[in-house]
């Protein structure tokens, strides 16, 4: 479902992403760890179309289609949602307003009936029961005043409302408490099934072990040096990823 | 209240041949301004001696007072002997259909949803009325006659009422306050005028009256209300649709009186043309507000929504007079392209335990420089007199200006005086986060504007505060992107 060829992206004159190839299958999850600052975020915004972002060289096919050819609210609406690392602060905007405002032009998309307010609510009672966010974060403000914690949490809730094909999860898990990061991961998990995907940037191989990855790829200097199975994130726990330094060609 | 509010702006949707102005015959005066001259004004509106009298002590002041400098506009000079200071209100040339009316416009009119009907009344198309007009006029008139309140223009005021017209004209905003309230007191041509009388609540919102009239509000209007003893009214001014005007000069003057326990609120929607996209033609508004809770616990509330105009020049304020009373304003000023604004409000702290609450909101996009200037004054006598600032800046993207200049004159040291800004930027995240949620841009900066605002529009009635919303994302459009 999803294609990467030869992804090269630069920012702020800066080559990030050196040749990302990478190809997910419907139904599959893939992990990306690597270290700080080795480009894993950039291939999350370039995905979703950061416009800061310029890829350079590569091609990238979602569902068939041409993606970097689109707008970033194309991308959404065609079913790739990125849940942020740093999710951002809009002062003022009430929650609900606006992530009934972002399903409806994705319903609308897709040629489904938008829905009203009554049939919203009733959704989104019914998500917010299985990721135990309290009511009240409706009402507040997008992320603002939200605790670390709080926005990592409400990206997963938007996530599980607009029901995405591809979801995109960076670092999701940092800044989760243990009993916060089980109820993320059992919502990633009922959300699961052999249409939807998922890519899970994470440091941390707790993570995977609520939500287990088919394939495990690990990003260093802004190339994928390794792939394998879900052992892969246990022997990088162990080792570091200084055993990696010199990229396995082939 | 809402079924009765809601029936009668059915009615008035409807409503089109004479408001409730009185029809003056087509009338035009030399140009240019002399004593001659508000003489003749005052002749044709057939007013009493005292009221001449005040007019031409005006006019005498304003010949020793030159224009303000002071503001952070910018425009050429003002040619006051090339005005027209009195013509009786134009009829708008009768159209056939919509059709003739200036796309620009129809645009801008579906983008606020306001309905054919009332599309067809502001742009001077012939309807068909199904309810005659002087009916519409009388029902409302009725309503609030029952109750004792006076609801008139000010000229009918003049006539009808002149010992209120004269106790409180001038108590407020006296004709020799500024440059351009003098102007206006010597040759004012209309306005409205509103008495509650003791204890009495206006059970609706006089809005509807507004979206009829608003056409009709002439260069120089004056305005007059006076909430009686434990009296309450709510005020609307103005339409969200867009005014076009020929006299680029508009000076008005409103004045608000409050007395013992009265509340008004006051609610401005102003969206007068702001010129072209290269700053070309536009109103210059420049207006004297200002509210007076003459009585204990009084209440008076500025809520304005300024999209429109060139120039706009504006400090709705309140002397807070009465002990225990309260003064609030809640702003929102946008300015696009070349539009500049210099706006804000004045709290005159003079009895104890007197409150104000100031919450400001300036959008400048393209071009558009936007000032905040706020006075707070408290006076000796004010014990324990408190003040809430808040003046917040948004800047969409990085040719755009905002300003804020806050004074501040504490007389009492009994006072508590609070004051927070923050300027921000539309962010390139903010935008982008948006657009992964499958917005577009525009609706992103929408959304993000009507967050910002969101403290002042909470003050607007409800149907008004919908139609604002959507008023400032047009003003916005295309600011982004
Ligand atoms: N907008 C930007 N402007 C300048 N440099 C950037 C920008 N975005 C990313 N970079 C740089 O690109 C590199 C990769 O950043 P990226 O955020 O993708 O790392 P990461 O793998 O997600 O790191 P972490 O694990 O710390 O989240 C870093 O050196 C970062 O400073
Ligand atoms: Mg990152």
């Amino acid at each position: 479902m999803l294609k990467v060829r030869n992804l090269h992206a630069r920012v702020a004159g800066r080559e990030i992403l050196r040749g990302i190839d990478l190809s997910i299958q419907h139904g599959e999850v893939h992990a990306i760890m690597g270290p700080n600052g080795s480009g894993k975020s950039t291939l999350a915004r370039v995905l979703a179309g950061h416009p800061e972002y310029e890829v350079t060289e590569g091609e990238v096919l979602f569902e068939g289609e041409d993606l970097l050819d689109m707008d970033p609210e194309e991308r959404a609406r065609a079913g790739l949602f990125l849940a942020f690392q740093y999710p951002v602060e809009i002062p003022g905007l009430n929650n609900a307003y606006f992530l009934k405002a972002a399903l409806n032009t994705m319903r609308k998309h897709r040629g489904e009936e938008e829905l009203d307010a009554m049939e919203f609510m009733t959704l989104v009672r019914e998500r917010m029961k299985q990721l135990d966010i309290d009511e009240a974060f409706l009402n507040r403000p997008v992320n603002e005043g939200f605790s670390g914690g709080e926005k990592k949490r409400n990206e997963i809730f938007q996530m599980a409302v607009v029901e995405p094909k591809l979801g995109i999860l960076d670092e999701t898990d940092s800044g989760l408490d243990i009993d916060a990061l089980k109820i993320v991961a059992n919502g990633v998990n009922a959300m699961r099934s052999a249409e939807r995907t998922f890519l899970v940037v994470t440091h941390y191989q707790r993570l995977l072990n609520y939500i287990i990855p088919d394939v495990v790829h690990v990003l260093t200097d802004g190339r994928i040096v390794r792939s394998g199975g879900k052992e892969l994130a246990l022997e990088l726990e162990d080792k570091g990823y200084g055993w990696l330094e010199e990229p396995v060609r082939g | 209240m809402s079924t009765s509010t809601e029936t009668i702006e059915q009615l008035a949707t409807r409503e089109y041949k004479h408001g409730f102005y009185t029809d003056i015959e087509q009338e035009v005066i030399p140009r240019g301004l002399s004593e001659e001259i508000v003489r003749l004004i005052s002749a044709k509106k057939q007013e009493p001696a005292w009221l001449l009298e005040w007019r031409l002590q005006a006019y005498r002041t304003w010949l020793t007072m030159k224009e303000p400098t002071w503001g952070n506009i910018k425009y050429g000079p003002i040619d006051y002997q090339n005005i027209i200071y009195y013509a009786a209100p134009k009829k708008k040339p009768a159209l056939q259909s919509l059709d003739e009316v200036d796309p620009e416009i129809r645009r801008t009119f579906e983008k606020l949803g306001i309905p054919l009907e009332e599309q067809k009344l502001l742009s001077g198309v012939a309807v068909d009325a199904v309810f005659d007009s002087v009916s519409v006029a009388t029902t409302f008139k009725e309503k609030l006659a029952e109750l004792g309140i006076i609801f008139c223009s000010f000229s009918e005021a003049v006539q009808n009422h002149p010992e209120l017209v004269r106790k409180y004209l001038g108590t407020v905003v006296p004709y020799s306050d500024n440059f351009f309230a003098t102007l206006n007191s010597a040759v004012f041509s209309d306005g409205s005028f509103a008495y509650i009388p003791k204890g009495v609540r206006c059970p609706m919102e006089l809005s509807t009256y507004f979206r009829i009239n608003a056409k009709e509000t002439g260069q120089f209007e004056r305005t007059l209300i006076v909430a009686d003893e434990g009296a309450y009214v709510s005020y609307l001014e103005g339409c969200t649709a867009p005014m076009r005007d020929e006299n680029q000069l508009h000076a008005a003057v409103v004045e608000l009186v409050a007395l013992d326990n009265a509340t008004i609120k006051y609610s401005t929607v102003q969206n007068w043309y702001p010129g072209d996209k290269d700053g070309k033609g536009g109103i210059y508004n420049f207006v004297t507000k200002r509210g007076k809770c003459a009585g204990v616990n009084s209440k008076i509330t500025w809520t304005q929504v300024e999209t429109g105009s060139a120039i706009t020049w504006k400090y709705p304020g309140c002397i807070l007079q009465g002990d225990n009373s309260i003064g609030e304003f809640y702003s929102v000023a946008t300015t696009n392209n070349w539009q500049q604004a210099d706006t804000g409000t004045k709290m005159i702290h003079l009895g104890k335990n007197t409150k104000s609450t100031i919450v400001s909101k300036g959008i400048s996009a393209g071009h558009g420089q936007n000032t905040y200037r706020g006075l707070v004054r408290i006076a000796k006598g004010a014990r324990s007199a408190h003040n809430y600032s808040q003046c917040d800046s948004l800047l969409i993207g990085d040719k755009c200006g905002a300003h804020t200049f806050p004074y501040l004159e504490i007389r009492n040291s009994s006072a508590t005086v609070e004051h927070e800004a923050s300027t921000s930027k539309i962010g390139e995240d903010q935008i982008f986060y948006c657009r992964q949620r499958g917005l577009s841009t525009e609706d992103a900066v929408n959304m993000i504007v009507s967050g910002f605002c969101k403290e002042v529009f909470r003050q607007l009635p409800m149907e008004f505060a919908v139609e604002a919303q959507k008023l400032l994302s047009v003003s916005l459009e295309g600011s982004v992107g």
